[in-house]
């Protein structure tokens, strides 16, 4: 008997340690890139990155301020673009969950999660680059907004149906109109998630090279007008990244710094927001 | 009945092809209490949910029949101006969580844009946190979030809210099932208080509430109303045998 349960509590202990082990090991890969790139990336940084242009082949130095400039806006008109519309039909989601349109308007935002970027930028391409004749910032912050639509409309859609139904009863039987019981009482209380959504949805787009190929195009100089080419920190790691000069890597290398930095500490915004924000009903 | 506040004419009530409530006839008198009691799913709360109309609100719920309040009929009245006059608290305290106190209370009149000076609104907060005797506990703390108050004060508070907009007839959905027996029994002292000044309609579950607290009582079976009578009668000497059985815990 004693044997037996000696048996059973290392048997438990085994599985226990096993789990942790696998858990770990997968973050592995994760811990491994970080230390990679801020090993490469941070000889590069220093305070002249930030505030220069590209330098030409040969000379030393240069930094990345159209790259970052760039980033900024195309990612400031996706998210003024995608969030309004995100936020609404996420609402619509939840609200009218039983239409046979909210079906629908649900499984396209799925499928539309897993287009692949560069399709997305292809179709920008004919659709927009094509019929006006030239790249834009516009026509990829167009590219990066429909990426950011899915998660912005289901983590709005998945933290409004959590509220409960008597809270919207509640406003209703005061005589508060319908409109004014969204407005006033349910989008409030779902605030949390929408930002969360559009902040997790900004970090995942940030990264992304693929669509911005084919519209934003890249420019090594700075621009504020939206409808020239610009660019941005994928562009210009993916173009210095596969050039053939060491000078030129190094720069990639300090903006793949950058942009990491950046997703992470956008991902730590999101969670602090969510712990602060929570409603309790 | 004189002094009837309320009155049902053949109401029923349909979950799309479903029927919850046959046939219902009753009067509610003014400024009584008037308990609905039966076993889940006899449409108690249906009935309750028809008298403000939040039961048109589910999908595929519909409705025949009438009510009148006062005389007037309540599916020709203005859905806004019916609402107003038929507060409701429910089952589980449903506070605003984004508001304060102060603003729970208020939000009746910030919510239908409704213009108040500042004294105006301290002065409907503080009658109705009075009326539903919350003011001494949450006096000094109006600012803070609703919903950190306990179960019993976040009842009390949903009760405030109704009351502010000065109804005629206030409905409760078994406002105590989630609650602790001291809170549940301050709410029925609160109840025995509000009768003075407003006609109440309680659903209930809990048989010994309806008696302690209820003038009239109303028992549901089925989708049927059984009986309805003065809370004394229909305890003592009730008419009909599925009543007896129910009040003797034959079922339900």
């Amino acid at each position: 008997m004693d044997k037996l349960l000696k048996l059973r509590f290392y048997k438990d202990k085994l599985f226990k340690s096993g789990i942790i082990l696998l858990t770990l090991l997968s973050t592995v890969p994760l811990l491994l890139i970080l230390f990679y790139i801020v090993k490469q990336g941070i000889t590069a940084i220093n305070w002249d990155f930030f505030i220069n242009l590209p330098k030409p082949v040969g000379e030393k130095g240069g930094g990345i301020l159209n790259a970052l400039i760039g980033s900024g806006i195309i990612i400031f008109i996706a998210s003024l673009i995608a969030i309004p519309f995100g936020a609404i039909a996420g609402l619509y989601l939840s609200e009218y969950s039983r239409d046979k349109l909210a079906y629908w308007v649900g499984l396209c935002v799925d499928v539309l999660q897993g287009i692949p970027s560069i399709v997305l930028g292809i179709i920008i391409y004919l659709w927009i680059v094509k019929p006006t004749g030239r790249f834009s910032a516009l026509s990829g912050s167009i590219a990066l907004a429909i990426m950011m639509l899915p998660p912005i409309i289901k983590s709005t859609e998945e933290t409004l149906k959590l509220i409960p139904g008597t809270i919207k009863e509640a406003s209703l039987s005061l005589g508060v109109p319908y409109y004014k019981t969204i407005l006033r009482i349910i989008l409030p209380m779902g605030l949390s998630g929408i930002i969360s959504g559009s902040i997790l949805s900004i970090s995942r787009v940030a990264g992304e090279t693929a669509p911005l190929l084919f519209t934003a195009f890249g420019n090594p100089f700075i621009t504020t007008n939206i409808l020239k080419p610009m660019s941005s920190l994928p562009l210009l790691i993916f173009n210095y990244a596969s050039s053939p000069y060491d000078e030129w890597h190094k720069l990639a290398w300090g903006a793949s710094f950058v942009l990491i930095m950046l997703i992470l500490f956008l991902n730590i915004v999101t969670k602090i927001l969510e712990r602060r924000w929570k409603i309790q009903f | 009945m004189e002094n009837s506040i309320l009155k049902v004419e053949h109401l029923n009530a349909f979950f799309g092809e479903a029927k919850i409530l046959l046939d219902i006839i009753l009067e509610i008198p003014k400024n009584q209490i008037v308990a609905l009691m039966g076993p889940s799913g006899c449409g108690k709360t249906t009935f309750l949910r028809c008298i403000n109309r939040l039961h048109e609100l589910t999908p595929g719920a519909r409705t025949e029949g009438k009510i009148y309040l006062f005389e007037e009929d309540i599916y020709k009245m203005n859905l806004i101006v019916l609402r107003r006059k038929i507060g409701m608290v429910f089952q589980r305290p449903n506070p605003f969580p984004t508001m304060s106190i102060f603003d729970n209370v208020i939000s009746g009149y910030t919510l239908n844009g409704i213009k108040l000076s500042k004294s105006q609104k301290e002065e409907i907060v503080e009658d109705s946190l009075r009326k539903a005797s919350l003011w001494k506990e949450v006096q000094d703390n109006l600012h803070k979030k609703g919903t950190f108050l306990s179960g019993g004060q976040q009842q009390r508070l949903c009760i405030a809210r109704s009351l502010s907009m000065k109804p005629d007839i206030l409905l409760f959905d078994e406002p105590t099932s989630s609650l602790d027996p001291i809170s549940s029994n301050k709410i029925e002292e609160l109840l025995i208080e509000l009768k003075k000044g407003y006609t109440i309609i309680i659903v209930t579950h809990n048989l010994q509430q309806a008696a302690r607290t209820s003038d009239y009582t109303a028992f549901f079976y089925l989708g049927e109303l059984i009986e309805y009578n003065k809370t004394q009668v229909l305890f003592s000497n009730p008419a009909k045998r599925q009543t007896e059985d129910y009040i003797s815990g034959r079922f339900g």
